[in-house]
C-alpha cells in the first residue's frame, strides 16, 4: 500500500468514524431525552435594549 | 466552551456565548474563500476591468445589504436570520421561501468549499513527483477529503457554537493577513513584480466581450461577498445581537471590499485574463508565480483555512435556518430540536450533511456556484422589499432599533437595481439553470401552502414583542 493509499484510506476511516459518532450520538439523546424537551426552544428576543434607537 | 445542561422551566435553548468577534469570524469566514476561488471565473467572463467593476459594484450591492440587514435584525434577533424576518414584516410563504433560499445558498457553498479543498489537496499531491509502477504521475484521489472536510465541520458544529466559531475566528484572521503578505510581497508601489500594463493591453487585456461583458461579469462578482449576511443567523447565540450583529457585519464588510480590492490587483497583475477567468485556485496561483517557496505555503494554508471557515460557518448558518423552520412547523418539527449537552440544532446539522456530500462529488463546480449565488439573489431581493415594508409598517420611534441605516429608502432601490441587473447577467450565462430553480421554488412553495402550511403554530411563531403594524 503506497503512503497516497494510507492518506486516502485514513481520511475515509476518520469520515467514517466522526459520522458514527454523530449518529450514535443522535440516537443516544433522542432515546435519554423526551420528544417534548428537545423541541422546547422557543424564538429568542432582544434581552438588550440598553443603546437601542428609538 | 460550556457544555452544561442547562435547562430553564424545562426547556432548552440555543447557547448564548458569542461575541462581535465571532459574528466578524461567522461573516467574513464563509465569505473569505470567495477571494481564494470563484471570483475570478467574472475575468473569464468579461476580463479584467469587468471584474474590476464587478468587484465594486457587487461591494455596493452588499454594502446595502449589510446597512439593511443590520438595521433588520437587530430587532428580530432570532436564529433563522431572514427567515425570522420575512416571517414578522411580510408572512408565512415568504418566510418558507426564504428559509430554504438560505439553506441552499449555504449548504451548496459548503459544497463548493469541500470541493476546493479536495481540487487543491490533489494539485498539491501532484506537485510532489511521485509515480506509479508504470513511471505515470500519480495523485491523491479527492473524494475522500471532500467527505472527510464536510464530516468533521459537521461534527465540530454539533459539538457547540463556542468552539466551532472560534476556531473560525482564527482561521478567517490567517486567511485574511494571507492576502495582505502576498498584497505587500508583490510590491504593489513598484512594477517590478506586477505586470498590469502588460497584461492588460489592448481591447482583449481590458474588455474583451466589451459592456455586456460587464454586466455578465456581476454574476461572479458576487463571490466577492456571498455570504456577509449570513452573520444574522447568530442571532440567538450571541451575547448581545442588538450591537454585536451590526459591529459585526459591518467591520466584515469594510475587511472584504479591502480583500476583494487587494485580491483583484494581485492577480490582475500577474496573470492573464484567458488564464486567470479559468483557474480554481488562483490567489495560490499567484503565490505560485512569485516563485517564493514561503508564500506558496502561505497561500496554501490561507486556501485551506478560508475554504475550511467558509464551509464550516456555512453549516451553522444552514442548520440554524432549517432549525428556525423545524421550530415553527414550517418544515416537521422534529428538526426543530436542541442537544441538551451541546446545545446545537444537532438534527438539522446531522439532515444537511448528505446533501452537501452528494453536490460537492458529483455536481460540476459552477453548477453548484451559480445554485449558490441565485438562491442567495432571490434572497437579496426579498431583503429590499422587505426593509421597505419594515419601515412602512413600523417607521422609526414605533419600535427599538439597534442601528438606523441612513438614505432610506435609497440603499434598497440600488440593491433591487443591481439585483436585476445580476439576474440578467446570470441569465446570460446559465438560463436553464435560472429557470430550473425558479420552477423548484415555485413548486416548493406550492407544497408549502397547500399541504404543509395547515400543520404550522400561527399563534406562536410571531414572538417579537412589537406593536401592532401601522395600519391595523
Amino acid at each position: 500500500m503506497t503512503n497516497f493509499e494510507m492518506l486516502e484510506y485514513g481520511a475515509w476511516g476518520l469520515s467514517g468514524i466522526l459520522g458514527l459518532w454523530m449518529l450514535f450520538d443522535m440516537i443516544r439523546t433522542d432515546r435519554s431525552y423526551s420528544e417534548d424537551l428537545l423541541t422546547s426552544s422557543r424564538e429568542g428576543e432582544i434581552e438588550d435594549k440598553i443603546g437601542g434607537v428609538q | 466552551m460550556t457544555t452544561a445542561t442547562e435547562t430553564t422551566g424545562g426547556k432548552i435553548s440555543l447557547l448564548r456565548v458569542l461575541g462581535p468577534g465571532h459574528v466578524w469570524g461567522l461573516g467574513v469566514g464563509i465569505v473569505l474563500v470567495g477571494e481564494y476561488m470563484g471570483w475570478n471565473f467574472s475575468v473569464g467572463k468579461g476580463g479584467m476591468i469587468a471584474a474590476l467593476i464587478a468587484c465594486w459594484v457587487a461591494g455596493l450591492l452588499y454594502t446595502c445589504v449589510a446597512m439593511i440587514d443590520s438595521e433588520v435584525t437587530s430587532t428580530v434577533a432570532a436564529a433563522g436570520g431572514q427567515y425570522a424576518q420575512a416571517k414578522h414584516i411580510v408572512g408565512p410563504l415568504m418566510a418558507f421561501n426564504v428559509g430554504l433560499f438560505l439553506v441552499f445558498a449555504y449548504t451548496m457553498l459548503e459544497a463548493a468549499n469541500a470541493w476546493t479543498l479536495g481540487f487543491l489537496v490533489q494539485t498539491v499531491s501532484g506537485m510532489m513527483g511521485v509515480t506509479g509502477p508504470d513511471g505515470a504521475a500519480v495523485t491523491l484521489f479527492d473524494k475522500p477529503f471532500i467527505v472527510l472536510t464536510i464530516i468533521f465541520l459537521a461534527w465540530l458544529n454539533y459539538r457547540g457554537v463556542h468552539t466551532s466559531l472560534t476556531f473560525n475566528m482564527v482561521i478567517t484572521a490567517i486567511a485574511f493577513i494571507a492576502i495582505i503578505v502576498l498584497f505587500l510581497a508583490v510590491q504593489p508601489w513598484s512594477n517590478d513584480v506586477l505586470k498590469h500594463a502588460e497584461l492588460m493591453d489592448g481591447k482583449d487585456g481590458l474588455l474583451p466581450y466589451g459592456w455586456l461583458g460587464v454586466i455578465a461579469s456581476l454574476h461572479f462578482g458576487l463571490w466577492y461577498y456571498l455570504g456577509i449576511e449570513g452573520t444574522t443567523q447568530a442571532a440567538e447565540e450571541v451575547r448581545s445581537p442588538a450591537r454585536s450583529l451590526p459591529l459585526g457585519t459591518m467591520t466584515g464588510m469594510i475587511t472584504l471590499l479591502l480583500a476583494a480590492t487587494m485580491t483583484w490587483y494581485i492577480c490582475a497583475g500577474l496573470m492573464p485574463w484567458e488564464y486567470l477567468g479559468t483557474a480554481a485556485t488562483p490567489m495560490f496561483d499567484a503565490a505560485r508565480l512569485t516563485g517564493s517557496t514561503p508564500l506558496m505555503v502561505l497561500l496554501f494554508i490561507g486556501t485551506v483555512f478560508a475554504t475550511l471557515a467558509s464551509a464550516n460557518g456555512c453549516i451553522n448558518d444552514a442548520s440554524r435556518a432549517w432549525f428556525s423552520m423545524g421550530r415553527d412547523r414550517y418544515l416537521p418539527e422534529w428538526f426543530g430540536a436542541v442537544h441538551p449537552v451541546y446545545r446545537t440544532p444537532y438534527r438539522a446539522i446531522v439532515f444537511l450533511v448528505p446533501l452537501a456530500v452528494i453536490f460537492a462529488c458529483y455536481v460540476p463546480l459552477d453548477q453548484i456556484i451559480t445554485f449558490s449565488i441565485l438562491s442567495g439573489l432571490l434572497g437579496y431581493t426579498f431583503m429590499a422589499f422587505n426593509v421597505i415594508m419594515f419601515r412602512n409598517k413600523w417607521p422609526l420611534g414605533s419600535i427599538s432599533r439597534g442601528y438606523v441605516h441612513p438614505l432610506h429608502p435609497l440603499p434598497a432601490l440600488v440593491l433591487l437595481l443591481l439585483c436585476a441587473t445580476t439576474y440578467f447577467a446570470v441569465f446570460l450565462g446559465y438560463g436553464a439553470q435560472l429557470l430550473a430553480m425558479m420552477v423548484f421554488y415555485i413548486v416548493a412553495s406550492l407544497w408549502f401552502h397547500f399541504h404543509r402550511y395547515k400543520y404550522v403554530r400561527r399563534g406562536d411563531q410571531f414572538t417579537m414583542q412589537w406593536p401592532r403594524p401601522l395600519g391595523h
